[in-house]
């Protein structure tokens, strides 16, 4: 791995992760072995892999739900990002007014907010969109606005050399200049947004991995709760790799990245 | 030895006037003038004034206070093609380029040098500009590169990509803020011969620390110092000068000392 690339933007090789899961499972297994913990503390990954295989259709029932919220939520908080940050640098009157807002907004705890959401949007999946676009706004929004600022200056002074208006030289110039912040910012909400939903999920509901979660907890279905626990796992993994492509083709595209 | 025949006496781009940034004043009452179709360098040592002179002959952002006059051939603001645009018609008549060559790195050679005309969407005669970029792009010597991203291209090439756009823009007044100054020696003479080939016809400003590039190519040649602005003789050849020559070398070395004292 190249010690210069940020660790949420590194590369996966997926022999190196396939070696390092396998000893912690080994670890894992030996332990509950050793110690012989009672399966309903800590159930060993044959357990698990058990519990995956016999619950798959109510896993990849529960999971689609979770993951059209994730997806939902991330898309649709992004485009807010991307929008509010443009409009932000479009409107001097707009910064004035909505920055102090939109810092002062990032210490309340959004997870607090759950419960309003649930009451607002219902048991179903709007609240949970509604919490992953919260989560991911700001970051997204943030990344792009730092780009949006941060264009090279003599690209600024080429522009109006040029003659470009305003809205041109945010176009051309300072948008593609900002891309590869957006892409981390987006990179970055990768990770936020399944924390979103999970949380949604467990404030209040009827589907999703979350829901399964504490449902097979209460009923002491300890082994169905860690297969939950995995089928999330495995989702992020696959979104992060889908993002992290997306991103690099976006930064190549703006040639940041060869 | 060749008579100076080119020294034409229109006045290209004049500016006189002070320039003042916080308290302190960067230059007061200077009077300086390019000549029409020749290359004038100004030349002096870093921290000077000379970019921030450049800047405000650009219509750029100077970050100080100009009183004076920047005037430019009416007869280049009456040729200008689109003088609506804009109050400063004066910037309208000029193109610019820096030491760096700000190629936009998610564009490839062609798109960067069309830059301005996708900046003002001039779309309505893309054949026309096609074919110019085309010209252009020949003239510099970059056939085999037009599809390249500059990341794609070493410094020198990067450096013709900025020329040909500047070339495109197709200005009569030709602004250049020590664009060869980052360059290796030899890549560095190449760009100069070239670019003083190209920009023959223009009205150019060079804006130089470098003794030996300003004898290589001025017509006329300036010498700017906390004192002000002040005329320097040239050597009586036209540029572009041989460097080895003795006389240029001779020229080099009276700058030197002009420039120490």
């Amino acid at each position: 791995m190249k010690s210069d690339t940020p660790i949420s933007m590194q590369k996966i090789n997926a022999r190196d992760l396939a070696v390092s899961v396998l000893i912690i499972l080994i670890g894992w297994q030996l332990v509950v072995w050793v110690t012989e913990i009672p399966r309903y503390i800590l159930p060993g990954p044959l357990a698990v892999a058990e519990a995956l295989v016999k619950y798959s259709d109510l896993l990849a029932m529960h999971a689609w739900v979770t993951a059209i919220e994730v997806v939902g939520g991330l898309i649709l908080g992004t485009l807010l990002g991307i929008a509010t940050a443009m409009y932000l640098t479009m409107s001097a009157t707009a910064t004035r007014y909505m920055m102090p807002i939109l810092v002062i907004s990032q210490t309340v705890p959004v997870f607090a907010l759950a419960p309003i959401l649930t009451l607002w949007f219902g048991y179903g999946l709007g609240s949970k969109i509604a919490m992953t676009i919260l989560i991911i706004y700001f970051p997204v929004a943030s990344s792009f606005l730092d780009g949006l600022r941060a264009t090279p200056k003599g690209f600024l002074d080429l522009a109006q050399s040029m003659r470009a208006t305003k809205f041109n030289t945010l176009i051309q110039v300072r948008l593609p200049a900002a891309l590869p912040s957006l892409s981390s910012g987006i990179r970055l909400a990768t990770v936020y947004a399944p924390i979103g939903a999970i949380i949604g999920e467990w404030v209040g509901a009827s589907q999703g991995l979350g829901y399964l979660m504490l449902l097979a907890n209460g009923r002491v279905k300890i082994d169905l709760m860690f297969a939950a626990l995995v089928t999330l796992c495995i989702f992020t993994l696959l979104l992060r790799t889908v993002t992290n492509a997306l991103c690099h083709k976006l930064d190549h595209w703006a040639g940041q990245s060869h | 030895m060749l008579v100076n025949n080119r020294q034409s006496t229109l006045v290209g781009l004049s500016i006189t006037g002070s320039f003042q940034r916080d308290t302190s004043l960067l230059f007061s009452d200077i009077s300086f003038e390019l000549k029409q179709g020749c290359w004038t360098c100004l030349l002096g040592p870093s921290g000077v004034g000379k970019s921030t002179l450049l800047r405000l002959l650009a219509g750029l952002s100077t970050g100080g206070q100009f009183n004076g006059q920047i005037r430019a051939n009416p007869e280049f603001i009456a040729a200008d093609h689109d003088n609506n645009q804009g109050t400063n018609d004066v910037a309208n008549v000029i193109s610019y380029m820096a030491q760096t060559d700000l190629l936009f790195p998610w564009l490839d050679v062609r798109q960067n040098i069309m830059l301005g005309q996708r900046l003002r969407h001039e779309k309505n005669s893309t054949l026309y500009y096609k074919q110019a970029v085309d010209r252009l792009i020949d003239q510099v010597g970059l056939g085999a590169h037009e599809y390249k991203r500059p990341h794609q291209l070493s410094g020198g090439m990067r450096q013709r990509v900025a020329l040909a756009r500047t070339l495109m823009e197709d200005q009569p007044i030709v602004l250049l803020d020590e664009p060869f100054s980052a360059l290796d020696a030899r890549t560095r003479d190449d760009m100069q011969s070239l670019a003083f080939d190209v920009l023959k016809d223009k009205t150019v400003l060079l804006v130089t620390h470098d003794p030996a590039e300003a004898i290589r190519l001025a017509h006329h040649l300036f010498v700017m110092t906390h004192n002000g602005i002040h005329n320097h003789q040239t050597p009586e050849n036209l540029p572009p000068r041989q460097v080895e020559h003795p006389i240029t070398l001779t020229a080099q070395a009276e700058l030197l000392r002009v420039l120490k004292s």
